[in-house]
């Protein structure tokens, strides 16, 4: 953090004026205009979503002809736009419930993969010694810096024709259809939530105190042991904090859905399907209102149920450091 | 912490649950058994009997429309056995080149972009059609249509459906009430456009707001205004680059079209000035035809998509459209537009008979019944089309007065006629001159 390391006096500066920059600053932070500030802040962020939902909730005519904030010298209201966008009549799409299914079914193994993969690697590299381990740990923290798009059609190339060395097939093609294309939304995800999973934990799981790890390896433990009762515990708010992130990425992916799902409505994420739901020609963009509102339930819930762990995720970072 | 371990198993074995679960729901249905000899089957016997084969497809057509096309070739694959796996996608101009490149092409692509199909040829990627499908293309349609698709003497795909830009919409309410008759001439056009303005109501609207495609309403306009002026051999030397796209006689036609689009006097009706052309997205753009506040809006058939619920599209309604007067007679009948092309990355037996099915009459017919739908297949019978504008444009298609000719920003190299033209497009209108506008764009084809 800051160098606003309190002075001895600073009990009784409270009352009076402090002496350093930062205390200062601390305290018209802390004052009544500063909350008040923040607050019409937090207001003027929330609008455009509360915009949203107001209109999610108005006729089509009227969500075509005019802001939303007619609403209320005018209220008109509907659930027709969630009619339309939850039992909606198109039938070679289907109804969005069962793209929610996919969602889930794309976003949780997407989630967990990586976790358990960089839970483990970050362990390995921070406690056991083995050589090039510094290496790889750069290389791996490197990796961050390649964009997603960049690896798009190779990582397609490699599910759909293999790997072939000089004339030699080392892997066949994948060949999945219909549903088994979860496993390639699966990997792609994997992969590129890899690097920053790893560089993530291994700086909390390095950072956990050396005499744990000693006086468990002095009873005996061995390195799975002590991996799956000590450190696991311990790094629970990383994992929660990584996994908020990943759930909420992952949630709102189109690209990668895109590509290695396919539109079809066997794998289709939310996200796909509320892209084309505005019809061919864009003519029936009322319905993005409520699609909007439907695809944000699930994150929604997930940021706030393990919103405590997020917050204690990132404050553990900084006060051991 | 057995606690948290059971937890963590527990949602591991609901993961499991929800896939297996869903590929359970995915499983079932796709044993499809042919029903040929019936008589219903009769017609499609000629295709062949491909019984469990697959053919995936791939377009932008996407909901609603997509429904209908899915329910056109319903007979079809019921009597040849071939299961046809529509995908839409809004992002299929961008996702399409990527699944090329990455292996993973469909076997059918629905294109829209003859400059597409041409940078799939020069890839290697595209398989010219079958014979019995290019006898049948040449059979239904016009060589004006064919030779988009004929590249290197190689023929590549027979259009599907098709649009028509020429069109000014307006309401027949209307102009019944105030005795305005629809103009057939440009210089009746001016006119009527000069007594609406007298009127007090600005006469034209027009919007070219689009997303990241905004400006191509714009780009229409200019094609459609260069055919007329320049004529249709101008127009393909334009769009292949034989003559510079700042050549004086687009100028003209620029300049010609900004005496609509950028006169204080005619826009932007229901929606402020010139400047607002900009920022009016194009599904907004002609709606105040409906209350009055607009005469005049120029938008293709698909328009017809985009009206309030409720109002009556019809001669005699509340809102229809009339062929974009022709400016110098002397150059034939000139229609701008649009359609997609039914290109095939496969070979298929079972690829080219849907190829062939989807070029034939009987397809164009069983589309067109279901509705709003446009197609320039000389098979088609107009009594079996429903929609009164649809039936407009297939008559103004199949007339043999009509010289067609494709949307120039689709013909163009993908980074000039999507690209800077759009962007070109956008300037003009909020006031930067003709001439280095056009000089803009043409320094960027290369």
């Amino acid at each position: 953090m800051t160098t606003a390391t309190p002075t001895v006096g600073a009990g009784a500066q409270a009352a009076g004026k402090p002496t350093t920059t930062a205390g200062r600053v601390r305290n018209r932070l802390n004052s009544r205009t500063a909350t008040l500030v923040s607050l019409v802040i937090a207001l003027l962020w929330t609008i455009p979503t509360f915009g949203l939902f107001v209109s999610s909730f108005r006729p089509e005519a009227d969500i075509k002809s005019t802001g939303w904030w007619t609403f209320f010298t005018d209220p008109q209201f509907t659930l027709e736009n969630y009619q339309d966008v939850l039992f909606g009549s198109s039938s070679s799409s289907g109804q969005l419930a069962s793209y929610f299914i996919n969602s889930l079914a794309i976003t949780i193994p997407s989630v967990l993969f990586p976790l358990a993969f960089a839970s483990l690697a970050a362990y390995a590299l921070a406690w056991i010694n083995f050589r090039g381990r510094d290496w790889l740990y750069i290389a791996i923290f490197a990796m961050q810096i390649v964009p997603l798009q960049m690896a798009l059609v190779p990582l397609l190339k490699f599910f759909s024709t293999g790997v072939t060395v000089a004339g030699v097939q080392v892997m066949p093609a994948w060949d999945l259809v219909d549903e088994q294309k979860f496993a390639q939304v699966w990997f792609a995800h994997t992969c590129f939530a890899l690097p920053f999973a790893v560089f993530l934990l291994h700086n909390f799981v390095s950072q956990l105190p050396r005499d744990l790890m000693e006086a468990a390896r002095v009873d005996g433990a061995t390195h799975p042991k002590i991996f799956r009762t000590i450190v696991l515990p311990l790094i629970t708010p990383a994992l929660a904090a990584f996994a908020i992130f990943q759930f909420l990425w992952v949630w709102n992916d189109l690209l990668v859905a895109l590509i290695f799902a396919g539109g079809g409505n066997e794998t289709a994420p939310l996200t796909v399907r509320l892209a084309e739901m505005a019809g061919t020609r864009g003519n029936e963009w009322q319905r993005l209102t409520a699609g909007a509102f439907v695809s944000i339930v699930v994150p929604l819930v997930v940021f706030l149920s393990l919103q405590r762990f997020f917050v204690r995720g990132l404050l553990a970072g900084s006060v051991k450091g | 912490m057995a606690f948290a371990r059971s937890r963590q198993a527990l949602a591991i074995a609901g993961v499991l649950g929800l896939a297996l679960g869903a590929a359970a729901c995915g499983t079932g249905n796709d044993k499809k058994s042919s029903n040929a000899g019936s008589a219903e089957c009769a017609a499609y016997e000629k295709y062949g009997d491909h019984d469990g084969k697959k053919v995936t497809a791939y377009s932008s057509i996407r909901d609603i429309e997509a429904d209908r096309l899915a329910q056109s070739w319903k007979q079809f694959e019921d009597c040849t056995g071939i299961e046809i796996d529509h995908e839409g996608s809004g992002e299929f101009e961008a996702q399409l080149p990527v699944r090329v490149q990455g292996g993973n092409a469909p076997d059918l692509a629905f294109i829209p972009q003859p400059g597409l199909i041409k940078r799939f040829v020069d890839g290697n990627n595209l398989k010219p059609v079958a014979a019995a499908t290019k006898t049948e293309a040449e059979a239904n349609y016009s060589p004006d249509w064919l030779k988009y698709t004929t590249i290197n003497g190689q023929f590549y795909g027979a259009p599907l459906g098709s649009n028509v830009k020429s069109f000014v919409w307006y309401s027949p309410k209307t102009f019944k009430e105030k005795g305005w008759a629809p103009p057939t001439t440009w210089d009746e056009l001016i006119k009527l456009s000069d007594t609406i303005a007298a009127s007090g109501t600005k006469p034209w609207c027009a919007g070219i707001e689009s997303g990241d495609a905004t400006g191509w309403p714009a780009t229409d306009w200019i094609e459609d205004v260069l055919l007329r002026t320049a004529g249709p051999e101008a127009y393909d030397k334009w769009t292949t680059h034989g003559i510079p796209f700042n050549d004086p006689q687009v100028v003209d036609a620029l300049n010609r079209a900004g005496t609509i689009l950028k006169n204080e006097k005619y826009v932007n009706g229901g929606f402020g000035g010139v400047k607002s052309i900009a920022t009016t997205s194009f599904q907004e753009a002609g709606v105040p035809i409906t209350t009055g506040k607009c005469a005049l809006h120029r938008q293709a058939s698909f328009y017809a998509n985009q009206w309030p619920e409720g109002t009556k599209v019809a001669e005699d309604g509340d809102v229809f459209a009339f062929y974009f007067p022709s400016i110098d007679p002397a150059k034939g009948k000139p229609v701008l537009g649009g359609g997609e092309f039914v290109a095939a990355f496969t070979d298929r037996p079972e690829v080219q008979a849907v190829q062939t099915y989807l070029a034939s009459g009987e397809y164009a017919n069983s589309r067109a019944k279901i509705g709003d739908w446009v197609s320039a297949n000389k098979k088609l019978d107009l009594a079996n089309v429903p929609n009164p504008v649809d039936k407009l444009s297939v008559g103004i298609l199949l007339d043999p007065k009509t010289v067609f000719r494709f949307d120039g920003s689709d013909l163009m190299p993908a980074a000039v006629g999507n690209g800077t033209f759009w962007k070109g497009m956008v300037q003009w209108i909020n006031g930067k001159d003709t001439a280095s506008v056009l000089n803009g764009i043409e320094s960027t084809w290369k």
